[in-house]
């Protein structure tokens, strides 16, 4: 039997004004199912992430998050911000965000302190940052802070893990490591996970499915389906090419002019 | 009389001491206000409001002078307007900056203007600017009271969600917190405690109480539970300090307030430094403010 889709996309489109950013996008992701957002900057990744919190309305079609609207479940979502979104003012602990994602959204005293500061402690063991549990998160590395940014988002015990540009600044150690939480978390709690990145490889072993949002359109399909030149020159409406080099990806073609982040797909 | 005994002057000062009584129990609510919403002004990044809201508290209290009614009703409503209209107006920081730069001129001008037509006592006027020490008369003490308790509730209520929307606004919204409506409710906080400020260390000096306490707490830890706590009393220390030195002598209490304050700034930030350098490196020490 096949699981209900937690999340479930009809005929939607969104557009800002008289600019389309896509449409007639149909798609439905399961429990436990790793789908990768692809695209260049302006395809609408960070609006279709808008979307499924339920931040911004679609213009046409329909969304469902866990059967009911996106606001509904917004606290069923974990939700992995782009970096560089904390105030560098505010003396933030590690801890702290992780308390945040627990119980930082009521009003009123805090009750239950001692079971609160528990479940923070298993949480921060849990993604591997008990070491750096006291540290202001300005002094973190980018890769101990995208360790805690994914420990607060467990912290709910969320259905969905939602990651906006988790390895953007991470070096491939890091990349990997933050890949390998993402995806030990699906494997053992049947989370699924909507990763937008503009990197497959780091977690092109690990990706179910690819939603690509290109200024032509989109597609969603495995990996071999969609990562093929044929797929993408069409995407893009001009000649591009696939290569695989070593079990990665490299996109070669006209897309600079989409600001497509090739020199990191070409890094080795 | 000598520079030192018109600053220094201990003579008769238990009976001066029963004379600024009120001031005294003021001072105690201001320090608990400014420490705690000093807390928020520094993680929301709020200095520069503060000053603008001052300006217009300041206008209103010198309103109410020249109309003769309470002067603590007058720079709240001052206050509250200009809380308001940067709470309304500049919900990014880039549009607060500029609503700021325009409204501080404006209420600073009508301020002068208002204190230019009274003719009262010229320590009234001089009074609302750098502060005074015996101005808190019993009526106003139970006003200040008031707000204050008032300020205190609101920020108990919305601690923990105003927490998290002034640190990690993204990840608060994604999770429902109304970041829109905290932001617009801290301000009005905000003014309320500036109006209340204005009445001890006067318009020009709101910010030794609302933002250096805090400041100089975050300079030695980065606890949620100790950094409103010490920010306290340090606020505390700034404001009753300042009230007992100032009371022999001819000199406003603001001087000594905004001296208590930065000197503790200073000395937390040598404390800070020192045990960064200590405990090596980077794991321990709060960021830099």
């Amino acid at each position: 039997m096949i699981p209900e889709p937690l999340i479930s996309l009809r005929g939607a489109a969104l557009s800002y004004g008289s600019r389309t950013v896509w449409r007639d996008l149909e798609l439905d992701v399961r429990p436990g199912e790793f789908l990768a957002v692809l695209g260049p900057n302006g395809a609408g990744k960070t609006s279709f992430v808008r979307a499924l919190l339920g931040r911004q309305p679609l213009s046409a079609g329909e969304l469902t998050v866990l059967g009911g609207s996106p606001r509904e479940a917004a606290r069923h979502i974990g939700y992995v911000p782009q970096q560089a979104t904390l105030s560098a003012q505010a003396m933030v602990r590690a801890r702290d965000l992780v308390r945040f994602g627990i119980d930082g959204h009521r009003f009123g005293p805090r009750l239950r302190t001692a079971a609160v500061r528990r479940r923070v402690d298993e949480i921060l063991a849990s993604v591997g940052a008990s070491a750096y549990a006291d540290v202001p998160l300005g002094q973190l590395s980018g890769g101990e802070r995208q360790r805690v940014r994914i420990g607060q988002a467990l912290a709910t015990d969320p259905r969905i893990l939602l990651c906006d540009e988790p390895l953007l600044s991470l070096d491939l150690h890091h990349q990997r490591a933050v890949a390998e939480l993402v995806d030990a978390r699906r494997r053992s709690h049947g989370t699924a996970v909507v990763f937008v990145t503009h990197e497959i490889n780091p977690v092109l072993d690990r990706v179910d499915r690819v939603l690509y949002l290109a200024p032509g359109g989109h597609r969603v399909g495995t990996p071999d389906e969609v990562l093929t030149s044929e797929s993408l020159s069409r995407l893009y409406g001009t000649q591009v090419d696939v290569v695989h080099v070593r079990g990665r990806v490299v996109v070669v073609g006209a897309l600079d002019e989409h600001a497509h982040h090739v020199p990191e797909e070409v890094r080795p | 009389m000598s520079v030192w005994h018109q600053m220094f002057d201990f003579e008769n000062y238990g009976e001066l001491l029963a004379l600024v009584r009120n001031s005294l129990i003021a001072g105690a609510a201001l320090g608990l206000v400014g420490g705690l919403a000093g807390v928020f002004v520094k993680m929301r990044d709020l200095p520069f409001a503060v000053h603008g809201v001052s300006e217009l508290s300041f206008a209103g209290a010198s309103g109410a002078l020249l109309l003769g009614t309470n002067v603590v009703a007058g720079s709240i409503a001052g206050s509250l307007l200009a809380a308001g209209a940067i709470g309304v107006l500049g919900t990014r920081a880039r549009d607060r900056n500029s609503v700021i730069g325009i409204l501080m001129p404006f209420g600073l001008g009508l301020g002068v203007l208002f204190l230019a037509l009274y003719k009262g006592r010229a320590a009234n006027k001089f009074g609302l600017l750098t502060g005074q020490i015996v101005a808190v008369d019993t009526p106003q003490t139970t006003w200040l009271l008031v707000t204050s308790a008032v300020v205190l509730i609101a920020l108990a209520v919305m601690w923990r969600p105003l927490t998290f929307a002034s640190a990690d606004p993204d990840v608060a919204e994604a999770r429902g917190v109304p970041v829109r409506g905290l932001s617009f409710a801290f301000m009005i906080v905000l003014g309320l405690a500036v109006a209340l400020s204005v009445q001890v260390v006067g318009a020009l000096l709101v910010l030794s109480l609302l933002i250096t306490p805090a400041a100089a707490a975050a300079r030695v830890t980065a606890s949620p539970v100790l950094l409103p706590l010490l920010s306290v009393v340090f606020a505390l220390a700034s404001i009753e300090g300042g009230i007992l030195l100032a009371l022999g002598s001819s000199i406003p209490i603001s001087p000594y307030v905004t001296t208590i304050s930065f000197v503790l700034y200073v000395g937390c930030g040598a404390v800070g430094r020192l045990r960064t350098r200590r405990l090596g490196a980077r794991r321990t020490a709060p960021v830099a403010v």
